[in-house]
């Protein structure tokens, strides 16, 4: 069984696993990180959504071997200990979540936007393609206003 | 019926002479209405005991077996007797809580209750219900508990207990002592304490319930700390998926590669079971490989002869008929074709199963658990004292969580395999192998003369709704309490009539519903019949409007029955700003929706000048639900009914092909998307205008729909129909 190494929210990890298993199961069965969900497994729906050296992926559809020697963030990554990441505060303050299963997803696209657009447009935020079956796509819009502002 | 209390709401009787339709033939027992010179409608069933009356009713026997507590650090741990599936609930509860015993709601712990039989019907969320039924019994919990902490203080300071004020998790005393309420857990736990009557607060004395309140569960959600089944960790349970048949309840006849499957990387048991071919493993990425690689023999389901076009025929042939024959009098006829829907909710059916010889223990999102775990012990032959059921905040539901057809196959995969097991759906089976909300065909019929509307008919012929999770005993234990004509109706005829009503006055009103037996697994969803045959009824009333020379929003306003209902659509339209100038393949569009003691309005505006992709740009919806307890709650349930309405209107529906939909994904089943809704949305909360709160998580739904509807119509220049009104084919299916 091949050996992978790369880091998840800073910490370095080595897992046995096949070279092709997503890297979605093996956050979540392998390693008990289990922010990013699964909701479709094909790169569809995003609720997976996580960063592999700061950009944006679906574990969902990202084989194991491509994380060898890099940087994997989830949602369990983004705070600074206590101190909540802007867009985690901006979610707050605009209540976004209803179920919430698909708000890491939400949150760490949100994140990757920002991180190259500092003040998105309507339509920047249109392009956010995470689907939100409770319906929250009014106060994820003005959450990423709001956390803009912010940053 | 505002302003009645609810026993005398329950002993007004209507007459129903047949067991499918409700007629209401004689309109002297009416008020007359001389501000409205309209022909009057005789209430309907729904209008005098709706759905969400019987629950109560059901519930109020157990409804004292709330268990709430207070810990020696000053925490208040309530057990909830129902299910979080986003809607908020748990926040609205530890708002009740902390109202009454004026402690700070971070103190409030809502923790879900495991399936406790003894609560009889009082553990079943649905139907809009839980706030409605919890809130005296919640209330009084809380009071009680106050009561007791100050009856404690008072012995140990020996003052008078009505000399005492508690604020923020203390008891107060003229002399400026405190005591916290963890310091007084123990000394108000005593029985010979002597207790005050404990009385809930009333409504003006509210300082934190009508305060809008973010969400007491938002922080886990973000930092993604938030659990829900699959994230628990259980020792030793592991992924299972299962593979389903190529049609809707198809058998498993045999499995022809069956070691070569035990063999691959990480599988640890493949077993299986009614429903399919089980495989359990070391990840749930092996668990999918595995299961891809099964070759499975099938034997056939029940609807395997059935598509799309058979369903409709079969659903238009089983249409009642309509009354009132169309002789000199002008009349609107429509009729209209519902799609099947998936619930699709994010966390697709999930479930956790430890099963031993003498025990098991199950962890599931369940709407129903006293339902699950006496059909699961039953299942797998154990007491039911041996099973324990536990309830996990799910990813949401829509009425897809009543079922708990995930908990029995973990249950029945644990059993098979000497081991626990974490069960889930993929989102394939779940979008393909249901529920799914019942196609729908309506026929309506609208008289009218001289700007009078004499009679509105509306006949439905349903795919038959699967309610047979814990419903049909709630609706039997109140039958005594239903309206002549109901008490011997059938479940869905029941459920039917009790939830849906016009709320204009048009003359001779009857509603009628056939349930064609079809194969296929159904369930509710959000709103149940309304979406449906209210959103319908709301487009014949813009035709209404339109053949009698009216405006859609005026005319409404002149036929609906009270000022409650005018106030809301009053403040839709003007905050909505109805009737400004719109581009050319732009419209407005307005519609009204009232059910379980609440009422709503909801103007949109639609942008349709790209066919490929009409969006509904701009949405106002104003709410009145009597009493609203969390106002952001509230308008969150709102924004999420407008989003199922904007979805099921224009994209997203299930295309049946012999026996099995052809969607399999979101990328399929066109769910709306950040691009498809409003970039400007804004939900007007009513002041309470009530001492009881309605229901609210369903409202949301037909009044949105009415409106997308009728904007799509105006902007178009077509009638809406059939819906999704945009259902082309335009994906490749995945392989049965």
């Amino acid at each position: 069984m091949p050996s992978h190494t790369f880091t998840v929210n800073g910490r370095s990890v080595t897992v046995d696993a096949p070279d092709d298993l997503p890297l979605l199961w093996v956050l979540r069965d392998m390693l008990g990180v289990r922010g990013p969900k699964y909701g479709c497994g094909v790169d569809v729906c995003k609720a997976c959504t996580s960063h592999l050296d700061g950009a944006e992926v679906r574990p969902c559809v990202v084989p194991v071997s491509a994380c060898a020697g890099k940087a994997v963030t989830t949602i369990e990554g983004l705070a600074d200990g206590d101190e909540l990441h802007p867009v985690q505060e901006a979610w707050l303050e605009q209540d976004v979540s209803q179920c919430g299963f698909c708000q890491p997803g939400q949150i760490m696209a949100a994140v990757a936007l920002l991180k190259h657009t500092a003040t998105p447009t309507d339509e920047d935020i249109d392009a956010i393609a995470n689907i939100c079956r409770c319906g929250t796509y009014f106060r994820v819009r003005e959450a990423i206003r709001s956390a803009a502002a912010r940053m | 019926m505002t302003g009645q209390s609810r026993r005398s709401f329950l002993t007004y009787l209507v007459a129903a002479p047949t067991l499918a339709l409700v007629t209401r033939a004689a309109a002297d027992t009416l008020a007359p209405q001389p501000a409205h010179a309209v022909v009057p409608s005789l209430p309907a069933p729904a209008d005098l005991v709706d759905l969400g009356d019987l629950f109560i009713l059901a519930g109020a026997p157990t409804s004292a077996l709330l268990a709430l507590s207070v810990e020696t650090d000053g925490s208040i741990r309530f057990r909830l007797p129902r299910e979080e599936v986003g809607q908020g609930l748990t926040t609205a509860v530890a708002m009740l809580v902390a109202e009454e015993l004026d402690a700070p709601l971070a103190a409030v712990r809502v923790e879900l209750d495991d399936a406790r039989p003894e609560l009889l019907f009082n553990q079943l969320t649905g139907s809009s219900n839980s706030i409605r039924s919890l809130y005296g019994p919640v209330r009084q919990s809380a009071a009680t508990a106050r009561a007791r902490l100050v009856a404690a203080a008072a012995r140990r300071w020996n003052l008078a207990a009505s000399s005492l004020t508690t604020a923020d998790g203390a008891v107060l005393a003229p002399d400026g002592r405190t005591a916290g309420y963890g310091n007084l857990a123990a000394a108000a736990a005593d029985p010979a304490l002597t207790v005050l009557g404990a009385t809930p607060k009333k409504t003006r004395e509210h300082a934190l319930v009508g305060r809008p309140t973010p969400r007491i569960d938002a922080r886990a959600m973000v930092t993604g700390a938030q659990r829900y089944t699959l994230d628990l960790d259980v020792p030793g349970a592991k992924p299972c998926v299962v593979r389903r048949p190529p049609s809707l309840g198809g058998t498993v006849k045999d499995v022809a590669n069956l070691a070569a499957v035990r063999a691959m990387p990480g599988v640890l048991h493949v077993v299986t079971i009614a429903t399919g071919v089980a495989v359990v493993a070391e990840t749930f990425g092996q668990a999918l490989d595995a299961k891809a690689a099964l070759q499975v023999t099938w034997g056939p389901g029940p609807a395997d002869r059935l598509s799309d076009e058979q369903v409709r025929a079969k659903l238009r042939a089983a249409t009642p008929p309509l009354l009132v024959p169309p002789l000199l009098t002008p009349y609107v006829d429509a009729e209209f074709d519902f799609a099947f829907v998936s619930h699709a909710a994010m966390e697709t059916n999930s479930a956790v199963a430890d099963v031993r010889e003498d025990r098991a223990e199950i962890w599931s999102g369940l709407k129903s658990p006293i339902v699950a775990r006496e059909t699961i012990a039953a299942d797998l032959g154990l007491p039911l004292d041996k099973v324990t059921v536990h309830v996990v905040q799910a990813g949401g539901s829509f009425g897809r969580r009543l079922f708990f057809d995930a908990a029995l196959e973990a249950a029945r995969v644990s059993k098979a395999c000497r081991r626990p097991v974490r069960l889930m759906w993929t989102r394939v089976d779940d979008t393909r192998h249901g529920r799914m909300r019942p196609a729908t065909h309506h026929k309506i019929r609208a008289t009218h003369l001289l700007g009078e509307v004499l009679s509105f008919e509306h006949r439905v012929a349903a795919a038959e709704t699967d309610f047979r999770h814990g419903l049909g005993e709630i609706i039997t234990a109140t039958a005594a309490n239903l309206p002549p004509g109901l008490g011997n109706a059938t479940l869905a005829q029941t459920l039917f009539h009790t939830t849906v009503k016009s709320p204009y006055h048009f003359g001779l009103t009857t509603h009628g519903l056939s349930e064609v037996p079809t194969g296929i697994p159904t369930g509710s969803w959000r709103s149940v019949y309304s979406a449906n045959t209210r959103g319908a009824e709301e487009i014949v009333v813009d035709e209404l409007a339109a053949r009698t020379g009216k405006d859609p929003y005026r005319f409404r306003r002149t036929f609906l029955k009270t000022d409650a209902q005018r106030a809301v659509l009053d403040k839709a339209a003007t905050e909505g700003e109805w009737g400004r100038t719109m581009p050319a393949g732009c419209a407005q569009g307005i519609a009204f929706h009232e059910e379980y003691k609440s009422r709503t309005a909801c103007l949109v505006e639609i942008d349709a000048r790209d066919p490929e992709h009409v969006r509904v740009t701009k949405a106002v919806i104003a709410v009145d639900v009597g009493l609203p307890v969390n106002p952001r709650g509230l308008e969150a349930q709102m924004i999420g009914g407008l989003t199922d309405a904007i979805s099921t209107t224009l994209r997203a529906g299930l295309h049946l092909d012999k026996g099995l939909p052809l969607e399999g994904s979101y990328s399929q089943f066109h769910w709306a998307r950040q691009r498809d809704t409003p970039r400007d949305v804004r939900v007007l909360v009513l002041p309470a205008t009530g001492e009881e709160p309605g229901g609210a998580g369903e409202l949301g739904v037909p009044a949105a729909v009415g409106a997308i509807a009728n904007a799509w119509a105006r902007a178009t220049g077509s009638k809406p129909r059939s819906f999704p009104l945009h259902f082309d084919v335009d994906f490749t299916p995945y392989p049965r």
